[in-house]
């Protein structure tokens, strides 16, 4: 059987089989958790709580600021040490609320009261996945309740579940998947409602099998009256790259410059429809999430429930420590995550995995001239011509690089992968952006 | 409260992605002079001792001269690369085997120095660097590049086969016999003609079964490295099972002399036609051409269709050159060619951008 994909791609070795089908473990709470009040796209949440206050599990300590912004809750009870600068993982210097936890646990470990969900509106339902501060888990954290939230103007016509997991190592969602499918179809509903329609896909990367077949089992058996399908995809990355996943589904072409909106979609990742569901059936805010830690630098890879704010060295030592020294410490996959620089950077929602990567796997190495080879053409999902576009940028020529698409580029790393001058392709893509969106400000 | 915990140091910090394919410009480079290596091993087997030497002055030469240009221009020296041994085992390869040893010398130092360190060095060079070489020493020294042919005993598959055509002159014997086949193929028919007597002799000679297969062998005259072409396909195989080089340009190249060829002969009625491709397909550098020079990356298209219009370019030009050109041997002249058109081919086979209509 063909599976639907897009053209383009690449095919990095999967080295899932660390952390693949371990069940989710809790890592215990940490005494001290930072908590970013940045952990989304848009403006930082403006904290409510001073230092020696106490506080509970999941009360609200950071508020939204402004339409694209996100709340933040505190993911332990305790006294809230200070509000001030910390690593993050977007920045130097961001503003986090420390907690030192103390006291009683008052959400987690007791089951949380099932809330009728059905008989609320969309509106109502949406303002529960606003109150809960949920974004999006797959790493791009952008608010979930603006994207749930189309101009009126705009028809959608089908909601898009991204549970490809194309990204090597990471095994998150996969577990999701096959652990609680139930939840997700719900999730599913949910967000239906909060769109008005009907229609869901979840694509599946071929590589899953027993994820396909967990949400298929659970459709069956509920046999919800909404249209929802699972669709397995090719194994390629970047499957689950947005406009690539909208293709691979429909068939569509989120027009350049555009949004999933513009192809009458909107997309959500497994995980944030998981805290959805949370949000909105539970009462739950977000305030923790499941990431795999795997690497084999790492004694225990494995997917793991970490409460958002715990300190990459503490979420380390719960996973049994090193077992050798990491070259390179990364929040989130090797094609996309972001390199760190301290193990105190804390996790934020925003992160789907933390891998450890030996200087085996890192491969550093200088950058050579670009010898033409087109790699990177073949395997540019987005239909660019990294070569010739960097060859450009390199020459400090940027007058002559918008020809080359550059904000086409949707920065999945495939043409730096496969480069074999390692040149570091969608990085100089990047820079370029930045400075021509800073030319078109001024 | 915890002490607060330090920053790793010698922790890495890039920019993803993290990890990668593998294959390096290094890799890759050698990986060619590995495919080229059984090619050049049968070249001394065939021709002795003169074309090992001459491949050995070619490839020294060159990376001598790639580092001596690199260290006088204060540029990091980049013979490890392995660029510059392609380069010089490539010159060789089109040299014919006897010729002087101070000629490919001079060809590799112009290959080198001109045609690619001028030009900026590796990534920036516009035409492949042998076959520069080889157009240079052409021009340079013609008589030595058209008629160091090796001289093979009497028992080679061409001598028995021609010494069999009744009435055959013995000018006409040895310019089947001595030079490539092409130029037999070239000048037999004309002279035979000169002679009063009919070119169908050296037709029948030329295209027989042994000929083919002796050219599918190598057991044939020739430029060093262009008489095997069995070898030459093992180690194009290997480019293409380690992915270095894809099909688009071998394929395109060959199918298009193939079809040309075919239709050519066919449509003039010429008797031999099937036999007749087959040795235009086996004969010449088509193969070490369409293999190893026409994909040489720097100076060929970046995408899949500009391959395919580069391969078919390089096949109508090999056809032109090799039926109403002055020379027998079409290759490198249509690669050269070809390579001049390549920023075009770029422009005009862009890849369609997602999310945008076709320009």
């Amino acid at each position: 059987m063909a599976f639907t994909t897009f053209s383009g791609g690449i095919h990095p070795p999967e080295n899932k089989r660390l952390s693949e089908g371990k069940a989710f473990s809790n890592l215990s709470v940490p005494q001290l958790c930072y908590i970013p009040l940045q952990q989304h796209v848009g403006k930082p949440a403006r904290p409510i709580v001073e230092a020696g206050e106490i506080v509970r599990e999941g009360q609200l300590i950071g508020l939204a600021e402004g339409y694209i912004s996100a709340n933040v809750h505190a993911s332990v009870p305790g006294k809230v040490v200070e509000v001030a600068e910390h690593p993050t993982v977007y920045s130097k210097r961001g503003m986090c609320v420390t907690i030192e936890a103390q006291g009683s646990f008052s959400t987690s470990g007791k089951p949380l009261e099932a809330v009728p969900w059905e008989s609320m509106s969309g509106l109502e339902l949406l303002n529960r996945v606003a109150e809960a501060g949920v974004v999006g888990l797959g790493g791009a954290a952008f608010p979930t309740q603006v994207k749930l939230h189309p101009p009126r103007n705009r028809k959608i016509e089908a909601l898009i579940i991204n549970g490809s997991e194309c990204e090597p190592y990471l095994t998150v969602d996969d577990m999701l998947m096959q652990s609680f499918p139930g939840e997700i179809v719900e999730g599913v509903r949910i967000t239906l409602k909060i769109l008005g329609i009907t229609t869901a896909f979840i694509g599946v990367e071929n590589n899953k099998p027993h994820a396909i077949a967990s949400l298929r089992n659970k459709l069956a058996e509920i046999k919800p009256a909404e249209n929802i399908q699972v669709v397995a995809l090719k194994a390629k990355y970047p499957q689950g790259a947005e406009k690539q996943l909208i293709y691979s589904l429909t068939r569509r072409e989120v027009p350049s410059g555009g949004l999933p909106m513009d192809a009458a979609t909107v997309v959500q990742n497994v995980g944030t429809i998981f805290a959805v569901r949370e949000a909105v059936a539970l009462g739950k805010p977000l305030f923790e999430r499941y990431i795999t830690v795997t690497g084999p630098c790492v004694k225990n890879p494995g997917n793991y429930k970490v409460r958002l704010g715990s300190r990459i060295s503490d979420v380390i030592e719960e996973c049994g420590g090193l077992v050798a020294e990491p070259a390179k410490i990364i929040m989130g996959g090797p094609m996309c995550g972001t390199a760190l620089d301290s193990m105190d950077i804390p996790v934020v929602k925003g992160t789907s995995g933390i891998l450890l990567l030996g200087r085996e796997e890192a491969r550093p190495a200088d950058y050579l001239p670009c010898i033409r080879c087109g790699r990177c053409v073949a395997v540019c999902p987005a239909g660019l011509v990294p070569c010739d576009m960097v060859n450009t940028i390199e020459k400090g020529r940027l007058d002559l690089v918008e020809p080359s698409h550059p904000f086409d580029c949707i920065m999945c790393g495939a043409c730096t992968y496969v480069c074999p001058s390692r040149r570091p392709l969608n990085h100089f893509i990047k820079l370029a952006q930045e400075k021509l969106r800073r030319r078109q400000k001024e | 409260m915890q002490d607060e915990k330090k920053a790793v140091p010698g922790l890495l910090l890039s920019n993803a992605p993290h990890i990668h394919a593998g294959q390096s410009l290094q890799s890759i480079m050698w990986l060619v002079v590995l495919a080229l290596a059984p090619a050049a091993a049968y070249s001394v087997y065939l021709f002795g001792l003169n074309a090992l030497m001459l491949t050995v002055v070619s490839v020294a030469v060159c990376v001598a001269a790639e580092a001596a240009f690199c260290f006088l221009m204060k540029k990091p020296v980049t013979i490890t690369d392995g660029s510059a041994v392609i380069t010089g085992m490539l010159l060789a390869f089109n040299v014919p085997p006897e010729a002087p040893l101070w000629m490919v010398a001079i060809g590799a130092a112009f290959a080198v120095i001109v045609a690619k360190q001028l030009f900026g060095g590796i990534g920036f060079n516009i035409f492949n660097p042998a076959l520069a070489g080889r157009a240079f020493l052409m021009a340079s020294w013609p008589v030595y590049m058209t008629t160091s042919w090796h001289r093979f005993g009497p028992t080679t598959v061409l001598s028995q086969a021609a010494s069999n055509v009744a009435g055959l002159p013995e000018q006409a014997y040895d310019i089947i016999t001595q030079a490539t086949p092409l130029s037999a193929l070239k000048e037999g028919p004309k002279l035979l003609t000169d002679l009063g007597v009919t070119p169908d002799a050296v037709y029948r000679t030329l295209f027989s079964p042994e000929v083919i297969k002796s050219l599918f062998i190598g057991n044939i005259g020739g430029c060093i490295g262009e008489t095997s072409a069995l070898l030459l396909l093992v180690g194009g195989l290997l480019l293409l099972y380690k992915r270095v080089i894809t099909w688009h340009i071998p394929l395109s190249y060959m199918g298009t002399v193939a079809v040309l060829m075919f239709a050519y002969y066919s449509l003039t009625g010429f008797a031999y036609a099937g036999a007749a491709t087959l040795f235009h397909l086996l004969s010449g550098g088509l193969v070490l051409g369409a293999f190893f020079m026409a994909t040489d990356m720097v100076t060929s298209p970046v995408t899949h269709r500009g391959m395919i219009a580069f391969g078919v370019g390089c096949g109508i030009l090999t056809c032109v050159i090799r039926l109403w050109g002055g020379y027998p041997e079409g290759v490198s002249y249509s690669i050269l060619l070809m390579n001049s058109t390549v920023p075009l081919i770029d422009r005009f086979t862009r890849p369609k951008v997602f999310g945008t209509k076709h320009e």
